[in-house]
Parts: C-alpha cells; sequence; structure tokens
C-alpha cells in the first residue's frame, strides 16, 4: 500500500512521468499560490472519484463505464467550483476556466480505468490521494521556479482570506535579473521539459542501479 | 471585418495550444507524424463545430428556460461524449478507410480540453449564433495549423542526435518554447 502511495511522486510521477494533465499543469503554474489550490481541488476530486468508482466497480456494465465515470467526475467537478466560488473567490478568479476543466484532466479518467475499477475502496483511495500529491508536487516544482524567476520572489497567501499573508520572501539581488517571459508559455514549456527531462535521467539511472544489483 | 479578425485573433494570437495551454496531451501525443497530424486535426474541427452547436443550443434551448444553468458543466461534456460516439460510429459505417486512419484519435478527442472549452467560452463570452460559428471554427483551426507545423518539426527532430534523458517529449517541448515564442511575435497584427 506504501508503494501505491509512493509510486506518485517519482516513478509514476503523473505529469512528468506519464505526460498526462499537461495542460493545467503549464496553464496554472504561474505562482505557487494557484499551483497549491489546484493541486487541492484535483486530488479531492480523484479521491473521491476513485472511491465512487471503486464502490460502484461491480454493477457498472462495461460497455457504458465511461459515460458513467464522465457524469460521476462532472458531478464532482462542479460542487468543488461552487465551493471554491463561494469560499476562495481570490482563487476562483485565478484559476479561472482551467477550475471546470478538471473534467476533463486526463489523470482523473486514467486512474479511474486504469485502477479503481478494478481494485477495492481502500486502495483506489490511497492511489487517489498518491497521485493527487504527486500532481501537486509537480505543480509546485514548476511554479516555484517560473515565480522566482518572473517576479524575484515567492509568496503565499491564505486561500480563505487573500489580505492575509502566511509566508512571502523576495531575493534582492535576483530582483535586477528577473525574467518577465517565464510568467508566460515560453517560461512554462521550457521549465517543463527541464523538469521532464531531469525526471527521464532520474529514472534511467535508477533502472540502471537495480541492473547492476541483479548481476 | 469584426468577425475576420475574431477568427484570425483566435487562430495567430490566442493560439489555443501555445498561448492558453489547452490541448496539449494530443499535441505532444499526435505529433510524431504529419499526416497522423493533418488528421486528428480535421477530427477536431469536425467535433468542435459540432458539439459547440449542439451545447450552445441546448445552453439557449433548455438550460436558461428551465433555470438550470448550473447543470451547465455536466450536460456539456455528456453531450460532448455522446457526440464524439456518434461520430465514431458513423465513419465507422460510411467510410472504412477514414476510420482507419483517425480510430484511435477518435475516442480521444471526448478527454481533448478545447472540445469542452470552446463550448464554455462560447456561453461566457455571451456570443451569438454567428459568432460561436466562427469562433468554433478558427480555433480548431488555430489548434490544427499548431499540431501540422510542429509534427513537421518533429519528424526533422527524431533523427537528431540529443542525450538520452532529453530525448522524445521534453526536447519536444524546447521547441515547443520556441513556438510559443514565435507566435507572440504576431501579437500586433490585428
Amino acid at each position: 500500500m506504501w508503494q501505491n502511495f509512493k509510486n506518485g511522486f517519482i516513478k509514476e510521477n503523473p505529469v512528468f512521468g506519464l505526460y498526462l494533465g499537461l495542460c493545467s499543469s503549464l496553464a496554472i503554474s504561474t505562482s505557487l499560490n494557484n499551483a497549491i489550490g489546484m493541486g487541492m481541488c484535483v486530488t479531492i476530486v480523484l479521491i473521491c472519484s476513485n472511491i465512487l468508482v471503486s464502490a460502484i466497480r461491480k454493477i457498472t456494465p462495461d460497455e457504458i463505464r465511461i459515460p458513467v465515470y464522465i457524469v460521476i467526475i462532472a458531478t464532482l467537478v462542479s460542487i468543488v467550483e461552487m465551493v471554491v466560488h463561494a469560499f476562495m473567490p481570490e482563487l476562483y478568479n485565478s484559476l479561472g476556466v482551467f477550475l471546470g476543466l478538471i473534467v476533463v484532466n486526463c489523470i482523473i479518467l486514467g486512474r479511474a480505468e486504469a485502477f479503481a475499477s478494478k481494485n477495492p475502496i481502500g486502495a483506489s483511495a490511497i492511489d487517489g490521494l498518491g497521485m493527487g500529491l504527486g500532481y501537486t508536487f509537480a505543480l509546485v516544482l514548476i511554479s516555484v521556479v517560473r515565480e522566482l524567476i518572473a517576479t524575484g520572489g515567492i509568496s503565499f497567501y491564505n486561500p480563505f482570506d487573500a489580505t492575509q499573508i502566511l509566508f512571502g520572501f523576495s531575493i534582492e539581488a535576483l530582483a535586477p535579473y528577473t525574467i518577465s517571459l517565464f510568467s508566460g508559455s515560453v517560461g512554462a514549456f521550457l521549465t517543463f521539459s527541464c523538469f521532464a527531462a531531469l525526471f527521464a535521467w532520474i529514472k534511467q539511472h535508477s533502472a540502471k542501479k537495480e541492473k547492476e544489483a541483479k548481476k | 471585418m469584426e468577425l475576420l479578425s475574431m477568427a484570425l485573433a483566435a487562430i495567430l494570437i490566442n493560439n489555443v495550444v501555445l498561448t492558453q495551454f489547452l490541448g496539449i496531451c494530443p499535441f505532444l501525443g499526435v505529433s510524431k507524424s504529419a499526416k497522423s497530424a493533418v488528421g486528428m486535426g480535421l477530427a477536431v474541427i469536425f467535433v468542435i463545430f459540432g458539439a459547440s452547436l449542439l451545447t450552445f443550443a441546448l445552453y439557449k434551448l433548455v438550460l436558461v428556460p428551465f433555470g438550470i444553468e448550473y447543470m451547465q458543466l455536466i450536460s456539456f461534456i455528456l453531450v460532448i461524449a455522446a457526440f464524439v460516439q456518434f461520430t465514431e460510429m458513423f465513419i465507422k459505417k460510411y467510410s472504412a478507410s477514414l476510420y482507419k486512419s483517425l480510430g484511435i484519435y477518435l475516442p480521444l478527442i471526448t478527454t481533448n480540453c478545447v472540445v469542452l472549452f470552446v463550448a464554455q467560452d462560447n456561453i461566457t463570452q455571451n456570443y451569438n449564433l454567428i459568432e460561436t460559428i466562427v469562433n468554433s471554427i478558427s480555433v480548431p483551426a488555430g489548434f490544427m495549423l499548431v499540431l501540422v507545423l510542429f509534427s513537421c518539426l518533429r519528424e526533422r527532430l527524431d533523427s537528431a542526435d540529443t542525450t538520452s534523458s532529453w530525448k522524445g517529449n521534453p526536447v519536444a517541448l524546447v521547441v515547443a518554447a520556441l513556438m510559443a515564442l514565435a507566435f507572440s511575435g504576431l501579437a500586433g497584427i490585428v
């Protein structure tokens, strides 16, 4: 079970390893705040959808399983969207259209199809948590790099009350060298490709080690 | 004239892939050869056009009169999934060769975020019927343009000698970044 949970971070990281959910991870990773907010929303939807899909896996007819999953996911996303709109208006504005587009995030449908439809409820919930946190982890990595390069500092405010800053810092020495390009699409693609290459390198490295250990 | 500038803006300036980050999954997945990129692009244009008209009608004729706009997300995604399924069945029946070349991409279109985005964008921007038609053709046309250009670049990239950890998707994303930089130069033309 621990293995299930851990897999989502490095080896099978949904973003860098499997290239799922790229659209939102590139668009949302402009600041640490958006990254954590989006990551939490996706994690909640992922856990709930995995639990529900797993609970009805024995009575779902095989031919219509995809539409059934889509309805479950769309319902959950609608609920999350309304809650965020009501209690975290700042986050709602900055996530914009991508909050609704969680419905078509491949990670959620992918896990429902590949894991939750075949496994018991407990394991599915853990898998959802692991994958969701892996996604959040990837978003945080990209957003920290982008925010640092684009603005020269990092700030994180309370999502329920935007005026209350929980922590933040800015590096004086970086200030003259900020590259505003990194808050746009160019920086997103560049940062992402560097991390993807790094993760591929880690994977190849550990595979090589395992091979040597077997010998 | 206004419609023309709207179409140009949607294709070149606010390009869905390079500036709004939508449809990145098929952008990376189906861009290995120029031929499949053209097929995927045409399929996406057709599906988005059909699905946008259906969801537009659904919103104006059913959701608004009954006051249930909060059902938008659920009903739209169902319409899109059903429409993709019908298109698949239709093509399978009437054109076996087209089905063979599109086969695997069609079901994938359901989870292409551009489709849901265009359907919702038409509603939130308050477009009328003509603007909806123009928008739902030009946005996927922009998607197709970038997809075909990118696939041509990738065919060349495959034969290039890259370090093993950058091979495949990472180096393709660097190319995408350069394309985004090039497209941002078009920002002033409309």
